[in-house]
This record gives C-alpha cells, structure tokens and sequence, in this order.
C-alpha cells in the first residue's frame, strides 16, 4: 500500500486545558515494529487513544491509509492496558476473542461459526488454544494480555495499536508476544506498540518514536536511538536512568 | 399445597404471583448489566427519585391509572438519572454523594407533594403511598398486561443488543474503537433500567427497589461464569424471590409485599454466595481448614522426625 | 417554648449534628453507607423493644445504634468475600434490614406507636409534645435535648479527633505509618453517625438523616476548598435549610421533614450553578476563557514547530490553521486575532510569523511541560 498506515498531523490533546499532546506530528511506515518511548507522563497512551478518538483531540488530524479513522476502523486492531477491565466479568478467553469480529459484524448480528473459528485460531497463534474455555479471572496475567492479543488478531487488522501489552508479563508470554510481532511483520503488517522498558525496545522493534508531549525524534531505531535523542526525550536525567540497575522507567 | 392450587383458580393470587414474577424477570436480567457495570446504586437513586414522579403525574393528571402515573416516574427517574451523570462529570463530587443527594431530595420532594395531595385533594391519596412500600395485593389483571408490555419490550431490546451491551460493560473503550456509540448504549441501558425500576415500583415500592436489581444478578453470578448464563439465572432467582415474596404477602394482609419479596431474595442471595458450586464462602472455609489442618500435620511430622533425629 | 420555636430549633439542631459528620462522609466517599446505616435503624429499633419487651426509648436507641454498626461490618463483610463489589454489597443489606425491620413491625409490633412510614418521614410536627420530665418538672421537648446533646457529641468527636479524621480522609496510608489506625478511625466515625441517625431519625425520618448529612455538605464541598470552612459551611447550610424548611411546610401544609430535605436539594443547586469557584457557569466560563487561551499557546507551538521547516510558508498559513488543526475557520479567526492583539504573532499577508516575545512563550511552554514530566520520572 502506497499510503501511511499511520499519519498524525499536528495533533493536541487537553485534558482540562492541560497539554498532554502538543503539536504532534508523526508518519509511520508501512511494515514496521514501532515503539512508542517516553518518560511517565509523556502522553503515550493518549496519543493511541486519540488516534483511536476514544479522547477528543483539541487540534489536529490523524489519518490511516489516508483515510479519517472513522472510515477506517476496520483496517485497525486495538489492544488496550489489561488494566483498563475488570477481568471478574463472567466471560470466557473465547469470547473475549470473539469480541474482536464485533466490529466487522456491526450492530445486532451476533457471531456464528465463522467467528467462533476465526477466534479458536487467533487463541492458537498465542497459545492459548487450550485455555478457550476458560474464565478470565482464572488466567494469569501474561495469559489475559495473550487473550487481548487475540482479540485484536481477530479484528483481521493491518495497522496494530498496543498499550503496554508487556507490562507485568511472564517470560513466555514475553516470548510469545514477539513471535506475533515478528509474524505480524511479516504478513505486511504495521505494529505501533507503547513501549516503557529502555532495554528491551531497541532489541523488539525496528522503528522508534521518541515522545515527551510533542515528538522529539522519530524514524528507524538505528537512527534514532541514541543517548542524546534519549537524554532529549527523559529531560537530561537519562544517564542517571541508564546506571541504575534496572533501566525501566515504571509508566 | 393449599396455596399453590389457589394459585391457579384464584384471580387475585394469579395476578400477584404473575406480575412478581415478571418484575423478578425483568430487574434480574437489567440488574445482571447494572451490577458488572458497578452501577448497582444507580437503581436505588433512581426509584427513589420516581416517587415525585409518581406525585406530579397524579396532580396534573388528577387520574390514577398505573400507566399514567408510572409514565410520570419513568420521566422523574430519568431526570435523577441525567442529574447524578451532570454532577460526576463536571463537579468534583464523587458519585455515591451524587446518589445520595439525588435520592434524598428527590424522595423529600415525594414526601411533601404526597402530604399535600393528602391535604388538598380530599384525602384521595391512598392509592399513592402504596408506591412506598409496594402492595402486590391491589394488581388488576389490566396493571399486569402493562407490565408485561413494558417488560417485554425491555426483554427484547436486551435480546437484540444483548452483543453490544456485553461489550460495553466488559471493555467500553474497545467498543468506542470498534465504531459503537458508547454513550447512546450507555443511556439506552439505563432507559431500560429506568422501565425495570417502574415495573416494580407497584409491588415492591420505591424503598426496596434497589434490592431488586442487584440480588438476582449478585446471586446469579456465583453460579456460572457466564453471563448468557447469569442473565437467565438472575431472571430465575428474580422471578422465584416475587412469587414466594408475594404469596406470603397474600396469605397475611398484615404483611406487606416488597419487604416480604425482598426477604426471600436475601435468601437465595446467602444460599448462593455461601452454597454455589465453584465460588461458594463455604467450600472456601473448608478448603481453607483442610489446608490447614494439613500444614499443620505436616509440621507435627517433621517435628517428629527432627525429634527422633537429635 | 412555643410549637413552632421546638420545631425550628429542633431541625437546626438535627441539621448541625448531621452537618459535621456529613464532611467526613462526603470526603471519604460514604455517603450511600450512611443512607444504608439509616435504613437499619428500623429493625435495630425493634429488636431493641423486643429485648427491653415494649417500646423502651434507651433500648430502642442502642438496638438501632448497634443495627447501623452491624450493617457496616455487614457490608465490609460482603465486600472482603471479593464475590461482589462495595456497591452491591450496600445495595443487599441495607434492603435486607430494612425489609426485616418493616417485617418485624407488621408482625409483632402493629399494636405500637411504630409504622414504617414514620421510619421514613419521622415526626417532627410534634416534637412539643413529647416532653421530658425529670420527675415533676417540665424539662422541655424530648427531641430537643436529645439533638442538642447529639450536636455537643459531634462537635467534641470532630474537634477532638479533628487531626486524625483528617488525616486518614486525605491519607489513610500515612496515618496508619503514624500509628493512627484508619479501620479504628473509620469504626468510631461509623458510630457516631449510627448513634446520630437513631437520634435524628425519630424526628426527621431516615431519608432526611441521608438529605441532612450528605447535602450540606456536598454543598460546602463545591464553595469552599479548606476544610474548617467546608465544616462551616455545612452547618449553615443544613441550619438554613431547617428554617427555610419549616416555613415552606407551614405555608404548603406539608411534611416538614420533607421539604427540609427539598431545601438542602434546593441549596445544593444554587450553589452547583453560581459557585464562584466549583459552580457549573463559572466553569463553564472559565473553560472557554482557558480553550482560547490554550488554543492562542497550541498556535505558538504550531508556528514555533514549522518555522525552520522548508514548507513553512504552507504551514504556518492562516488558511492551514482550519485545515490542518481542524479548528474552524471562526475559532481559527478569532485566536489570530487575538494573538495579533497581545503582539505574539505578526501577519505578512497570508503567513503567520512568531514575535519575538511569542517565541518566548512558546519555548516556555514546552519547557514548562517537559521540566514537569521529568520531575515525575524522577
């Protein structure tokens, strides 16, 4: 596809007429591994919700493959923080992941076999076939977020949106994850993952963006990752951040 | 025994139990949405703030047909509703506070134009203040059909966006994202609580309604970790605490419906939440003491063998 | 003491004694506890004339004190099984003490001077009959020393433990790393709201008690940000409300008790419309002064962002603004000409060029943000 995946032009976000997006401009390439990087407070998961207009933006546009959002919906998979729902909600992985055909199905149609299958199989790319039936609150954490991945594969997307989808998960879902960021890939697919671990970002992802309210640098990671671009970003206390021991910036 | 023959060929005890049992359908099945979307207290709020409704309704009208006056509550209960969601969002009070001031100066507005209608209107009052307490004995076959009605076409709705509902109250931001209009589900979802609050209005009263929505579903849920299934066991539970509820109403006039309907509820909600299956409190304790009761062996034993060691 | 005098003072006293405890509530996000403590006063009512075998006032008041404490521990009870949320937890038992204590009057109780719709409304037309005597002598309305005495109760409790209320409202982790137990500080205030409720109660019905003690305070939340204040406030409130009350009801010939608690609603909207500070127009007010002005700094940004860029003459047109910022062409319009006006930005024909005082404040912007953020992470 010729056009961006990804293409934010100038956008404000406020939340009571405090910045928390100021001017953003940003283009994301079409088959890439971005990274959302940022200190706490920076606004990235706003910047995900806005492009989503899940936050109304005060200024500024968001185009995806050239298109508004709105008529485009299909074409974007989303992955919230696992912390935004209540994981005691009498559901099964199965259906969860079924919730991910809702969007193609639109208002009243419920899903039939077709989804159910579609959705067996999206479980089966982060292995959790086995777990389908199982309630929610009865996975671990890393198994809920692989629930979550799924269900955004079963949106049948071509630009992922992912918030933190590493937080406060185990080594194998870790693995599990990059495997289908990998896959995804190499279907063609756009991935733009918020990202807070300074360590692991430039081993996961290809292309980087550097946010602290505006864009302070984006493009390829070897470009752009770089102690400066970091020291720009962090506000001069990076290398403080570097030699602590663990290089994470909780988010 | 005697009762449950009567129950068949009497007219007054068919529509008591027929219409207990439609308001337990309905609030059981609304309620199930009510509860997992932590609004429980929404429904308390709101019937409360129906009795001004129901006040208003008969002074204009000067009629006191249940339509017309439950027309009126359905209207005051919206009002609270659109109040409490004003002074959450744009104030800095939270919302248990906005609640409870909605509920106590709306009920206050009750009380005193039902004082004054009782006054000024030839002491005509009395079918009004059974709205407080409920009284299932005095429903006519006709108060039954409008329930039906109004609870049928709640069902439906239910039935119809039953995807959409589930997906809001799970994970509404994934359903913003996917294009639904979250906030139109949102009002939509508390209309037909608002209908489930009126249908009951006339057998339990504006005081117990609360209950009404939230046992069923709080019951429900420690059964099955379903929500099609929860749905149709809090209609069940909801269904069965009217009819038991009302009937014994009946067979005493001394005693009246809504606290008697609410009574049996609470049974059923103590019986699940200690007795269910998989979550029940009391196969958590004996777990829990067989655990113990093991670690506790268990220590015995190697404090043995370190004794026979040494 | 005239009738009408016992009526007054006694709902000023009520709304005082409500009004104090009724701050802590609302701050700490129990207002529905309180409404759940006022709806087992019944049953706590009639157990206490069961054990007492008739309608004992000393009795009647324990019984319900202890009803409301009970409903309380109920509810955390419910609410530690992690089977149901807080809300839920209020919802099923205060219904279920309600239901029992009106089951309990029907029952046993339909010879005594007790019906539910007394629970509701209380009675506090006739507070001067209902006299105190210590053994000949008149002491005056019963209801009136009852309240006074609850008030002096409240006004100590939050005086004396006004440190540690406070405390464990804003930081209940403090206080414990203080030594202040918050769980005991939380029992104690639930108390004595159970004990003020059984007293106001009688007179004022239990909705009222919930209408006393949530909405003056709520009110005050909204005028004032300090918490003696807040206190204040409330109490005024409340007392306004009472007089206001009374006079509404005399001229309706309705309950009192009733609009008392319209009154406090009626207060309450006053002050969430004209609040100078928390009031919705003054909001409201402000948000479009703020949108505009925030709308003049994103445009500072905007300019100061593009002016090195080599499409800066597209950019930072006056046309690109609606085009690009999705402002509308009026917004757009009126936040140049503003920003013209203050000499932030200057017009050369169609391109929009930062002053130099407009660059400053742009830069400032960011760094104030950026500075900010950093500051959290460290």
């Amino acid at each position: 596809m010729s056009t961006l995946p990804l293409k934010i032009n100038d956008l404000t976000v406020a939340y009571h007429e405090q910045p928390v997006l100021w001017d953003v401009d940003l283009s994301i390439p079409a088959g890439v591994l971005a990274a959302i990087v940022g200190p706490n407070g920076a606004g990235k998961s706003t910047l995900i919700k806005a492009t989503l207009g899940l936050v109304p933006a005060a200024a500024g546009s968001v185009e995806i493959f050239g298109q508004p959002y709105a008529q485009q919906r299909k074409l974007v998979g989303y992955v919230p923080q696992r912390s935004s729902v209540d994981w005691d909600f009498p559901t099964s992985a199965l259906d969860v992941v079924m919730m991910g055909t809702y969007g193609q199905l639109g208002w009243v149609r419920r899903p039939g076999r077709a989804q159910r299958e579609l959705a067996l199989h999206c479980l089966e790319q982060v292995s959790m076939a086995d777990f389908a039936q199982r309630q929610i609150s009865q996975l671990s954490g890393g198994q809920q977020q692989r629930v979550f991945l799924a269900r955004a594969l079963a949106q049948n997307a071509q630009l992922y949106l992912m918030d933190e989808p590493f937080v406060g998960v185990d080594a194998t879902t870790e693995r599990a994850i990059i495997d289908l960021l990998h896959n995804l890939r190499a279907q063609g697919k756009t991935v733009v993952c918020v990202h807070h671990d300074l360590e692991s970002a430039p081993e996961y992802f290809d292309w980087v963006v550097l946010l602290n309210v505006r864009t302070i640098e984006a493009g390829p990671m070897a470009a752009v990752w770089t102690p400066e671009n970091l020291a720009r970003t962090y506000g001069g206390r990076f290398h403080t951040l570097q030699r602590s021991p663990a290089a994470e910036v909780v988010g | 025994m005697k009762l449950l023959l009567e129950l068949f060929t009497d007219y007054t005890l068919r529509n008591v139990a027929l219409g207990a049992a439609l308001l337990g359908i309905v609030s059981g099945v609304l309620g199930c949405f009510a509860v997992l979307r932590r609004q429980g207290l929404l429904g308390d709020a709101l019937s409360h703030a129906a009795l001004p409704g129901i006040c208003v309704a008969f002074v204009l009208t000067g009629s006191k047909a249940p339509l017309v006056l439950l027309a009126g509550a359905g209207l005051a209960g919206w009002v609270g509703t659109l109040l409490i969601n004003r002074i959450v969002r744009d104030t800095r009070i939270s919302e248990d506070s906005a609640l409870g001031i909605v509920l106590s100066t709306f009920f206050g507005l009750g009380i005193v134009l039902l004082t004054w209608i009782s006054k000024h209107n030839n002491a005509n009052q009395a079918g009004l203040d059974r709205y407080l307490f409920g009284q299932a004995a005095t429903l006519v076959a006709s108060n039954v059909v409008t329930m039906a009605v109004l609870g049928g076409v709640a069902l439906l709705v239910v039935l119809l966006l039953y995807k959409e509902f589930k997906l809001l109250t799970f994970d509404p931001a994934f359903a913003a994202s996917l294009g639904f209009n979250t906030n139109r589900l949102s009002i939509g979802l508390t209309t037909l609580i608002v209908v489930a609050v009126v249908i009951g209005l006339q057998t339990v009263g504006v005081v117990l309604m609360a209950a009404m929505l939230i046992g069923p579903a709080v019951a429900a849920r420690q059964w099955t970790n379903r929500l099609s299934m929860m749905i149709a066991l809090a209609g069940l539970i909801g269904a069965l605490a009217g009819v038991s509820g009302a009937l014994i109403s009946v067979s005493d006039h001394h005693l009246p419906t809504g606290p008697m309907i609410i009574l049996s509820l609470t049974v059923l909600v103590l019986v699940s939440l200690f007795f269910a299956p998989a979550r029940g409190l009391a196969w958590a304790w004996l777990r829990q003491r067989r655990q113990r009761r093991a670690m506790r062996a268990g220590r015995w034993q190697s404090k043995l063998k370190q004794g026979g060691q040494s | 003491m005239s009738t009408m005098l016992a009526i007054i003072l006694t709902g000023v006293l009520v709304s005082s004694a409500c009004a104090l405890l009724g701050c802590f509530l609302v701050l700490r996000r129990m207002a529905m506890l309180a409404d759940a403590i006022s709806h087992a006063v019944l049953p706590g009512l009639v157990a206490g004339y069961f054990i007492a075998n008739g309608p004992n006032i000393l009795a009647g008041f324990l019984g319900a004190a202890a009803a409301g404490l009970i409903t309380v521990l109920l509810v955390e009870l419910l609410k530690n099984t992690r089977r149901i949320g807080g809300e839920s937890a209020i919802g099923i038992v205060f219904p279920a003490m309600f239901a029992l204590g009106t089951f309990l009057v029907s029952r046993y109780f339909t010879n005594v001077h007790l019906d539910a719709d007394a629970v509701l409304y209380g009675n506090i037309e006739f507070v001067n009959f209902d006299r105190w005597f210590i053994g000949s002598t008149d002491m005056g309305p019963q209801a009136l020393w009852v309240m006074g005495g609850l008030c002096v109760l409240n006004g100590l409790f939050v005086a004396l433990f006004y440190k540690e209320l406070k405390l464990a409202t804003f930081d209940a982790g403090l206080a414990a790393a203080l030594g202040f137990s918050p769980v005991l500080i939380h029992y104690a205030l639930m108390g004595v709201v159970s004990v003020t409720t059984v007293g106001a109660f009688t007179a004022v019905g239990a909705i009222l008690v919930v209408a006393l003690m949530i909405v003056p305070a709520a009110t005050a939340y909204l005028l004032t940000d300090r918490l003696p204040l807040m206190l204040g406030i409330a109490v005024l409130c409340g007392s306004l409300a009472a007089v206001l009350g009374f006079w509404v009801a005399l001229a309706l010939d309705a309950s009192v008790a009733g609009s008392i608690a319209v009154m406090t609603g009626v207060l309450f909207g006053l002050a969430l419309l004209w609040s100078p500070t928390h009031g919705l127009i003054a909001k409201q007010r402000r948000r479009a002064r703020q949108r505009l002005h925030f709308a003049r700094q994103t445009l500072l940004v905007h300019l100061l962002h593009h002016e090195a860029a080599s499409n800066a003459a597209a950019e930072n047109s006056v046309q690109h603004l609606s085009g690009e910022l999705r402002w509308t062409p009026e917004l757009a319009r009126r936040v140049v000409e503003t920003a013209l006006r203050a000499g932030l930005i200057e017009q050369d024909a169609e391109l929009l060029r930062l002053t130099a005082v407009g660059r400053e404040q742009a830069q400032a912007n960011l760094q104030t943000r950026a500075l900010f953020t950093s500051a959290a992470v460290a």
